[in-house]
């Protein structure tokens, strides 16, 4: 006889209390069951930020469905369908609800000024509108239409990009897209190191 | 990888060396399990430490940091003296029975042909093969190469278009001569003298491993399998190199259980790199204009290779199509202003001449010419190598702007610790920090190790104020783009043209960005072999329909076909898999063309008939005169075998490359054992040639390397703990509870002499920096014999920092372990040394 896990879980509460024919007591399993907290939470398919494996893993959320109600995440488990961990997380992947749900999240945007010695805080607006200020005035006053030996190189060496491990393929090619556009020759990534 | 995590499961024996996955990558780890368990597969470990990878082995072997390529060029030594290759393998489906021009020679002394010591770089025209053109013969026309920019290195010739080639691999100059030649000196004596693994043991290793092709036996396979433990080093791209090399003689590429697999450490370097995240290639592993390019015509000239090759056999050569990536690469970026009269806007590129990599944007920030940065989940000063250089350079920049989720070292670094509050006040960097998105709150794809590119769905918005970085980037650039166009500026054109058709250019939505990086048909096109038809605006369906006329636009080419007509391939997830070989054709989807295992061409004979029949991949259909599968053919479907195609058709020899001709590798075409920058010991092989010749240390002051006579001769490691992932989990209470604090492993017999017992203090110092943290005395790591001395090797794990729940908390000495390690790279991946240098330790 194969037994699934969810199999398991549902001949469990056929079998009701007390010893099946498998030969020790599902109560527990079944109680579990029954109150299953992610009975009516929303699941959505994610992959796991760390490692390489790419283990995936289901988030679990409520509150969706409301009007203007922020979803809330109350369980992170691994996908058992996923070919490569069938349900499986190690030690990380296991603790990824409390990377989520983590008050030491950054929640805005702030600005260390020069010569300061602390943060403050600064409007999205502001911040935006200085940051691309300063490229264009770091770009503009640095750029190399032509080398020494005259050949177009249309180069900016004085800015540099360095992007994550966790970036997607898209954000990454929004990378390629507006850095090499604007000149830049320093980009790296992750990767390189 | 050129396999997949699933696929390892197929294998007869894994060679785990330079990657410790038990702990670094447990649910992929599993796979390894799988095979012992139902293939009795075999597990050898090399390994600086005992790790828990090397507690699951059959046979375990403690080696010295950094002299993989001595103990592998021993095991091929010892493959070929006793004959246990794949002979028909390595005569059809490699370089080995290639010649190789006369005026090439092998280091003996440390260096190949062709070196030049004032500029530490060698002319590597004598690295090719011998022409084989006969006398009637015609010598395909390889037009001169364009004249050089005066005092650039003069351009290599290409390679010829016919090889000389002898099929009894007797000629003394053939490539499996030369092979043989040059690790005959990697003896079993000199492997103990060098690796400190014993003779005895390294024998055993050697035996076990190659006893796969016992007898000529094919049906048996191996596999490889390794991580940053062999790329982080000054001679990490030959390391992997030789492990290829191996592979090849034993006939273990593009099966099923074989192959060479890179274990990637994170969730999405492999698709960073296919994305070109990195200064030397564009999308798709395409190679950037330099300056004297000059134009498209002759970038794609240089860039596009003509077939080399013995003149009976057939070579693909699937690069020939370049153009077609490159022309529908800028369509992608630059849309209807790129066009055929602006050689559809090549100038837009900036051109490349000089490395730009990781190190040198240190480097050149430290010296003051690099005067912004933007650093997007990039914690460069934890990342190091030489994390006070680093934070030293950010000192001298104009701005810095982070994009992360929680507050790190880099944007942190004008309040370091050792930064006093005066100190603050001269340090001029304005820093922004912008708060990010989560995986969570981020949909897209990544692509793992495997090359699976898997798609993912946004379960809940970013907290608070945090924004998506792609809004963030898309913002970001379009203020950017608003300046350019209001003020104008210099050369804007690459910034007002480039195509952002997004249905929300402020929010870029991740769905419409990987469609582009499919590609899609410009206008009707028609395949003239099955008249098959996609109308102006359709997905392509594949790479194949790409063109270089500005009809097609593609971001990537190795991505077309993960998001069709038949819409988003990436986010599959059907669980069948009827060959039992771990497929699963229909689960996400894989680059290239969806193939799970590459070259799996190789997996078959000569003939077309696989190797093992009982783990069929691909094969030849007489009747059909087609290539057929349980996984899509890395080939040309209609060659047939007796055409003798290579199957490694990304060389232009159509065959596995035994010998890497010319520019494929900066150091030479085989693979030498060279000592780390720092090292305790003289190289063995050619003292007078410690290191890498072609690697060059910094110059700026903050550049410092030590030797034993300094005082420094502890060989230090570096690794990653299972709780811990990199400067992360640090803020992750589950995690910091599991390991809640740093420690330095070192050996007892180390901390006996120093009279340092477990949980004390140290300090271990590099002529860098320092690092404190509690003592983990272990027998992990034995005490080595190098060369009849005794030598001590420590391990630290990487995860500490100056921010972080303990660090906050006052709870460690919040010293960064990159600190210690040295600035010099790997001269072909510019891969930083971050294994195998020297310290000292003493009680704090």
């Amino acid at each position: 006889m194969e037994l699934s896990r969810r199999t398991f879980l549902k001949g469990a509460v056929i079998g009701g209390t007390g010893f099946s024919l498998l030969g020790f007591d599902l109560a527990p399993a079944h109680a579990q069951l029954k109150e299953l907290k992610i009975a009516r939470a929303t699941e959505t398919r994610s992959t796991c930020p760390y490692c390489a494996v790419s283990c995936g893993v289901l988030i679990y959320t409520i509150g969706d469905k409301a009007k203007n109600v922020t979803p809330q995440v109350i369980h992170v488990e691994g996908d058992p369908d996923h070919p490569i961990n069938r349900g499986t997380l190690c030690p990380k992947g296991a603790s990824l609800y409390q990377d989520i749900l983590n008050d030491r999240r950054l929640l805005k945007p702030q600005v260390r000024r020069p010569g300061s010695q602390q943060w403050e805080d600064i409007a999205w607006t502001q911040a935006l509108d200085e940051i691309a200020q300063r490229i264009k005035k770091t770009r503009d006053d640095t750029f190399i239409e032509k080398d020494a030996q005259g050949h177009t190189v249309n180069r900016c060496e004085s800015l540099a990009f360095i992007g994550g491990c966790t970036d997607t393929n898209e954000f990454n090619y929004l990378v390629v897209k507006t850095m090499r556009s604007m000149g830049l020759t320093f980009i790296e990534n992750q990767a390189r190191v | 990888m050129t396999n997949g995590w699933i696929d390892i499961k197929n294998t007869d024996l894994a060679l785990v060396m330079g990657g410790n996955p038990a702990e670094n990558h447990p649910c992929g780890f599993k796979w390894v399990i799988e095979a012992k368990r139902n293939r009795n597969a075999k597990l050898i470990v090399v390994d600086p430490r005992f790790t828990r990878t090397a507690a699951t082995s059959d046979l375990f072997c403690q080696i010295r940091a950094g002299t993989d390529i001595a103990f592998l060029g021993g095991m091929i030594n010892y493959a070929i003296a006793n004959n246990r290759i794949a002979h028909d393998y390595l005569l059809n489906y490699t370089n080995a029975a290639f010649i190789v021009k006369e005026g090439f020679k092998l280091p003996e002394d440390g260096l190949y042909s062709g070196f030049d010591h004032a500029t530490q770089t060698y002319d590597r025209s004598t690295w090719t093969y011998e022409d084989g053109s006969d006398s009637g013969g015609v010598v395909a026309s390889h037009a001169a190469p364009a004249a050089a920019a005066p005092g650039a290195p003069k351009p290599l010739p290409p390679l010829p278009a016919k090889v000389a080639y002898d099929l009894t691999l007797q000629h003394p100059r053939c490539v499996f001569q030369l092979l043989k030649q040059q690790y005959s000196r990697y003896t079993p004596e000199m492997v103990e003298r060098v690796t400190g693994i014993s003779k005895d043991q390294f024998l055993k290793t050697a035996e076990l491993f190659t006893s796969i092709r016992k007898d000529g036996d094919m049906k048996k396979v191996a596999t490889i399998i390794y991580a940053v433990g062999w790329t982080q080093h000054s001679f990490g791209t030959q390391t992997i190199r030789t492990a290829a090399m191996l592979q090849l003689l034993l006939g273990n590429v593009g099966r099923a259980g074989g192959g060479v697999n890179a274990l990637r450490g994170h969730s999405n370097i492999q698709g960073a790199t296919d994305l070109a995240g990195v200064f030397d290639i564009l999308p798709g592993y395409l190679k950037v204009p330099t300056p004297a390019d000059g134009d498209l015509a002759a970038y794609l000239k240089r860039t596009t290779p003509t077939s080399s090759k013995p003149n009976p056999w057939d070579s693909y050569n699937y690069w020939s199509n370049t153009p077609k990536f490159t022309v529908s690469l800028l369509k992608s970026m630059y849309g209807d202003a790129a066009t055929k009269e602006n050689q559809w806007a090549f100038d837009y590129l900036p051109k490349v001449d000089r490395n730009y990599s990781w190190t040198q944007i240190w480097d050149n920030m430290y010296r003051g010419s690099v005067k912004g940065l933007l650093a997007f989940g990039m914690n460069g000063v934890a990342i190091g190598p030489d994390s006070q250089k680093n934070i030293e350079a950010l000192k001298k920049a104009d701005f810095l702007v982070v994009g992360e989720i929680y507050p790190d070292e880099t944007s942190e670094f004008w309040r370091s610790p050792g930064i006093t509050l005066d100190e603050m006040k001269t340090i001029q960097t304005t820093v922004y920090r912008l708060p990010c998105a989560g995986f969570a709150e981020k949909d897209g794809t990544m692509t793992n190790s495997a090359r699976w590119l898997q798609w993912k769905y946004a379960a809940v918005p970013p907290p608070g104020d945090a924004r998506l970085d792609q809004d963030i980037l898309a913002q970001i650039f379009l203020k950017v783009r608003g300046l350019y166009q209001t003020r104008g500026g210099k050369f804007p054109d690459p910034i007002l043209n480039l195509t952002w058709a997004y249905s929300d250019p402020q929010h870029p939505p991740l769905a419409e960005v990987a469609k582009e990086l499919n590609g899609k048909a410009l206008a009707d096109l028609t395949d003239p072999k099955t008249q098959v038809t996609i109308k102006k605006g359709q997905q392509v369906p594949g790479f194949a329909w790409l063109k270089d006329d500005g009809t097609t636009a593609c971001g990537n080419w190795l991505y077309a076909g993960s998001w069709t007509e038949a819409g988003n391939q990436m986010a599959r997830r059907d669980t069948s898999d009827p060959s039992g070989l771990g497929v699963y054709q229909n689960w996400a989807w894989s680059w290239p063309a969806n193939r799970r295992v590459m070259y799996n061409r190789a997996s078959c004979d000569p003939s077309g008939k696989p190797w093992d029949a009982s783990r069929k991949q691909v094969w030849w259909n007489e009747t059909a005169q087609s290539w057929v599968g349980n996984d899509v053919p890395d080939f040309k479907l209609d060659s047939n075998p007796k055409d003798h195609m290579g199957p490694f058709i990304m060389n232009p020899e159509g065959v596995g490359r035994i010998f890497g001709p010319l520019a494929a590798f900066a150091d030479g075409p085989f693979p030498e054992h060279y000592e780390p920058i720092e090292s305790p010991v003289a190289n063995l092989f050619h003292p007078n040639q410690p290191n890498n010749p072609v690697v060059k240390k910094m110059k700026t002051p903050a550049d410092k390397y030590a030797g034993p006579n300094d005082g420094y001769n502890v060989i230090c490691t570096t690794y990653r703990l299972t709780e811990h992932y990199h400067y992360w989990t640090k803020n992750n209470p589950m995690n910091v509870q599991l390991v809640p604090e740093p420690f330095i492993e070192l050996p007892v017999e180390l901390a006996q002499e120093l009279g340092i017992k477990g949980n004390d203090k140290i300090k271990v110092s590099s002529i860098r920096s320092y690092y404190i943290a509690k003592a983990f005395v272990t027998k992990r790591i034995k005490p080595m014999m190098i060369d009849g001395k005794k030598t001590y090797q420590i391990g630290i794990p990487i995860h500490q920092g100056y921010r972080g729940i303990q660090e906050d908390a006052g709870r460690d000495a919040r010293t960064i372990l990159n600190r210690l390690t040295p600035t010099v790279v790997d001269p072909n991946a510019y891969t930083p040394e971050f294994k195998g240098f020297l310290v000292k330790v003493e009680k704090v």
